[in-house]
């Protein structure tokens, strides 16, 4: 097999967890495109593993060693990620990446622009819920 | 390295053609169109819990690229972690944080165009870097398969055994980290407790949520890592 | 203790005492009076053992060089000759009671510490002054004396009238002070020294090469701290001052640094023809100007205060004719009487509630309040009014008997023009002086109509020095006419027959005429009713006074004179009474010619800077500012904005480098 199609395969994904991270709104949905990239990664360290161990006598398996590792990482990486999503959420009543502006130059306690449309319906839900996380 | 790489390249180059392709390259391509699909349909769509689904498909599709390439081990454990845990995990997380079902206009932030941009760029550089470092670059997949549950738990106990118990510090660390984190936001919604009820707006919906959110944090956040660790030093 | 120790110590003890002044006058208020009263004191003591033991004879020189200080050596030294031997006597006698009559007069000021310190700080400077054998160790004094001088003019800072004297005195003096060091600078530049013995070497040597020149540029500093025409506004204007420090800076010691200054460096001046005539103008328009201008104030301290300038007048005419015996010893019972008639004049002020002569000629009984005032006072205008046989008859006679000397041509180097102008300014002034000494004691003394207010005795403090400063009044001069050749260059001082007729009878002439205007208007003193009283008269002597300066202008009109029409010096003086009221408007040239072109230069740089240097400095900002407003929009607080241009450069970093790792 060409050691391309893993390759392209791997930079493709990567290149769409990348997209998700930087588009999306949602917290919870920047960590499920993290986890695109890391398993974009992992497919590429198999497959040049794969490769090597056939290339050279002795191997040391250290691609499918790494992807473990990734594997393992990326599980405690989840846990603390969802912990903290959780408590901002409770905190803040959002989960919403580009609410949180605290480092904004000149910023207010809220965003300084609200959601582009139709945030109308969540908006007091939320702000109800964090009056009463901050009481 | 380089001297076992250079004819390997140049026999690649002879025997196989990206025309002529093998029946392994085909399936690896088919699984991986559906992977990458998957994969867009994830970080494009406006319904949040289809996007966990979608996730399911695009790491299934991946851990059916390991099996592909003869990594069986990985293969078991992506689909054991990624699709068995992390995904539920993601999904408890979104339902925590109240994400609405069905379609939410607002599930893509406002700088869309220039995250696209930047990933469409990106892709185009890695994807013509791979292409031009590995075009004639050939994976001979005949023989022992190289990631055998056998192979990989020699090299990992053989050669990783450090790394190995170094990563279950780690996990023990995380652990803690997740525990605390959800303690501490426990400390500060206990006593908001008291005050609540007294409210008369409270009842309804306010007071609902913090607790049901309490106790099963705790559990969600410490069961994956234990699973990880279970499915890693069990398996070996 | 040998004499040099001695000496020393005179200015180092009230230094030390201004030292601790300054840092008790808090945290320990016990000791401020003690450490006000005694080291000048002792310091007197210590010159008064000098004085014994130096006795005229041969100078006592020493001197230490601390430091190499560059091509024209620095060195502490000691000149003692007979001069600053009873200069530094009657600078420690003045100070002594000064301080003592301060304890009673600022009774209840807060800031007496702070005032304390600085009279003896400025005691030690001028006793430093008196005693340095090295004129860049003098100009160290010489400076402090002015430093001291406007902080205590500006004492009674609240009033604006103590703010602006402080800051005048304060300009006036340093724009003598600038020629003045440059003049020194010259003088050890010719002479190749600052030692004084070494200068006057050089002078005899005839090794001076710029000796007009020089002596100009000195006299520039000598004329702003001694008072002399055209720097003399400063002097008037000061008596904004508590009284004690009127009598001893501008009276009895600072004023007189500049004539001691002359008298010590006199060769030098002797140098050049054309400085002793300068000199002797100076004398003679300073002495008759500020005559007239005593006999047209109101207020009883710049009566004082013009005379002062008068009789510095005399001694600076002494010095132009070229008698520094007889300078030195009117400055000797000058400081005496004038110290003695401030003192009294401050006791009046207090007792009087007032320092307006007007305001006092309505009042009944002044005399019979404050008997020790009014019998020391008595004594003390008759010796400012040269009559026989006080101190002043004496010295000013030593001073006109040198004036005629020089004007006949007895004496070498000196241009006869001098002696001319110095003795005919001088007898001019002399009727004048008599007129005003006659004026000011009518006025006070002599007032007629209700009776004035009863604040009981003065502080004993305040009156007991009076009589002894009335004592040299008295008798120094009868005195001591005889020995002080011994201790001067020993020129006769003994008054001679021409002049003291002379002298004595236009004196005479100018209180019996004075007498007689006085007899003229008083009746018209009835029919006017005028005066205004402190508002605290029970409040200590310091606050009376700074009420009645602060009150003098809002109450009169002007804060030099009163519309007063039974004012003798108004009948007297005639047309020039109003000239002579605001001192010949010297100040209002003075405003057109230099303060109003500095005024309108500042409001030219102050344009310039604003509106014209400003604009460029603002427009270099506008640049700056503009790119940090679009920078700071791109702050928005979103981290995926962030991640986004991070990965995005990191994108074409990559591809650069790729493409110039490929070699495109």
């Amino acid at each position: 097999m060409h050691l391309a199609y893993p390759v392209v395969l791997s930079s493709l994904l990567f290149c769409t967890g990348l997209y998700g991270v930087l588009a999306r709104r949602n917290a919870i949905l920047v960590l499920m495109s993290v986890e695109l990239m890391l398993n974009a990664v992992n497919l590429n360290l198999v497959a040049f593993d794969v490769w090597l161990s056939k290339a050279a006598d002795e191997t040391l398996h250290s691609g499918q060693a790494l992807t473990l590792f990734t594997i393992t990482i990326a599980a405690a990486e989840i846990g603390i990620g969802l912990a903290i999503v959780l408590a901002v959420h409770r905190n803040r009543g959002t989960a919403d990446i580009d609410k949180l502006r605290d480092t904004a130059e000149g910023h207010e306690t809220d965003g300084p622009e609200g959601p582009d449309e139709a945030t109308g319906a969540t908006d007091p839900a939320e702000q109800t819920e964090k009056a009463e996380a901050t009481a | 390295m380089t001297l076992a790489q250079a004819p390997h390249g140049f026999l690649a180059q002879a025997q196989q053609g990206f025309l002529s392709p093998t029946g392994v390259e085909i399936a690896f391509l088919l699984v991986g169109l559906v992977t990458f699909g998957a994969a867009i349909v994830t970080v494009t769509t406006r319904q949040l819990v289809h996007a966990a689904l979608w996730l399911v498909v695009a790491l299934g599709g991946i851990a059916i690229e390991y099996l592909l390439l003869t990594a069986e081990f990985i293969a078991w454990v992506q689909v054991l972690i990624y699709v068995g845990s992390v995904v539920v995990l993601l999904l408890f997380g979104l339902m925590l944080t109240k994400a609405p079902i069905g379609r939410s206009p607002d599930a893509d932030s406002g700088n869309s165009w220039a995250a696209l941009t930047v990933a469409v760029a990106s892709a185009a550089a890695l994807v013509w870097v791979v292409v031009d470092a590995f075009r004639t670059t050939w994976i001979d997949l005949d023989g022992p398969a190289a990631g055998s549950t056998k192979a990989t738990g020699e090299s990992l106990f053989q050669h990783w055994v450090l790394p190995f118990e170094a990563l279950s510090v780690l996990l023990l660390a995380a652990l803690v980290g997740a525990i605390v984190l959800s303690r501490k936001a426990k400390a500060t919604a206990d006593p908001a407790k008291p005050t609540g009820p007294p409210e008369p707006t409270g009842p309804p919906e306010p007071t609902g949520p913090p607790e049901p959110t309490g106790p099963p944090e705790p559990t969600k956040e410490g069961k994956p890592t234990k699973e990880a660790k279970a499915a890693k030093g069990g398996n070996p | 203790m040998t004499t040099t120790t001695l000496a020393v110590l005179v200015p180092l003890l009230p230094f030390l005492g201004a030292a601790a002044g300054l840092l008790l006058g808090r945290t320990a208020p016990g000791f401020v009076r003690p450490l006000a009263v005694l080291p000048p004191l002792t310091a007197f003591a210590l010159a008064v053992l000098v004085a014994v033991r130096q006795g005229g004879d041969e100078a006592v020189d020493a001197a230490t060089q601390l430091t190499p200080t560059g091509s024209v050596p620095v060195e502490l030294a000691l000149h003692i000759d007979g001069f600053a031997a009873l200069v530094a006597v009657l600078v420690g006698l003045v100070a002594t009671c000064v301080q003592i009559y301060s304890t009673g007069y600022l009774r209840d000021d807060p800031r007496y510490p702070s005032y304390a310190a600085l009279v003896s700080l400025f005691t030690s400077a001028m006793l430093l002054v008196v005693y340095s054998g090295d004129l860049m160790v003098l100009l160290v004094g010489w400076e402090i004396m002015g430093i001291c001088s406007y902080f205590l003019v500006g004492h009674y800072w609240e009033t604006p009238e103590a703010r602006a004297a402080s800051l005048k005195a304060f300009l006036v003096t340093k724009l003598g002070d600038v020629p003045f060091l440059i003049g020194l600078f010259a003088l050890a530049t010719d002479a190749g020294s600052f030692r004084i013995t070494k200068i006057l070497d050089t002078v005899a040597s005839g090794g001076l090469d710029h000796p007009t020149l020089i002596a100009l540029l000195l006299l520039a500093g000598v004329a702003g701290k001694s008072a002399q025409f055209p720097l003399h506004t400063w002097l008037p204007d000061a008596m904004a001052g508590p009284t004690p420090v009127s009598a001893l800076i501008h009276a009895a010691t600072m004023v007189a640094a500049g004539v001691y200054f002359v008298a010590r460096l006199l060769p030098v001046f002797q140098a050049s023809a054309a400085a002793l005539v300068v000199l002797a103008v100076m004398a003679a328009v300073t002495m008759t100007g500020s005559a007239l201008a005593a006999l047209a104030q109101d207020d009883i301290k710049r009566v004082l205060a013009y005379s002062t300038i008068g009789q510095l007048g005399y001694m600076t005419g002494a010095l132009a004719v070229g008698d520094r015996g007889a300078a030195v010893f009117h400055l000797l019972s000058h400081g005496a009487f004038k110290a003695l008639l401030f003192l009294a004049a401050g006791v009046i002020i207090h007792a009087a509630g007032t320092n307006s002569l007007a305001a006092m000629s309505r009042m009944g009984d002044l005399r019979a309040r404050v008997p020790d005032a009014y019998w020391t006072m008595t004594v003390a205008l008759l010796a400012l009014a040269a009559i026989p046989p006080f101190s002043g008859f004496f010295s000013k006679e030593s001073v006109l008997g040198a004036a005629e000397h020089a004007a006949t041509g007895h004496a070498e180097h000196i241009p006869g023009a001098a002696g001319w102008t110095v003795l005919v300014a001088g007898v001019l002034t002399a009727l004048l002086t008599a007129a005003y000494a006659t004026r000011l004691w009518l006025l006070a003394f002599r007032g007629k109509g209700a009776e004035a207010p009863d604040h009981g005795r003065q502080p004993r403090t305040m009156t007991v020095v009076l009589w002894v400063l009335a004592a040299p009044s008295l008798a120094l001069g009868g005195l001591a006419y005889g020995r002080l050749p011994d201790w001067f260059d020993g020129d006769d001082l003994a008054p001679t027959l021409t002049t003291s007729v002379l002298g004595t009878g236009v004196a005479l002439a100018g209180g019996l005429l004075t007498y007689a205007a006085w007899r003229h208007t008083t009746a018209a003193a009835a029919r006017t009713p005028l005066g205004a009283v402190a508002a605290h008269p029970e409040a200590d002597a310091a606050t009376v006074e700074a009420e009645a300066i602060a009150s003098h202008e809002p109450a009169y009109g002007d804060v030099a004179s009163a519309p007063d029409p039974a004012d003798p010096g108004r009948l007297l003086l005639g047309p020039l009474h109003r000239h002579a009221a605001a001192g010949f408007h010297l100040d209002a040239v003075y405003t057109a010619l230099f303060v109003r072109p500095v005024q309108a230069g500042a409001r030219l740089v102050r344009f310039l800077d604003r509106e014209v240097v400003d604009t460029y400095v603002h427009g270099a900002g506008a640049l700056p500012r503009l790119l940090g407003t679009a920078v700071r929009r791109a702050q928005t607080g979103n981290v995926q904005t962030y991640v986004s241009a991070l990965l995005a450069g990191t994108v074409v970093l990559v591809v650069a480098a790729l493409l110039v790792a490929a070699g495109a």
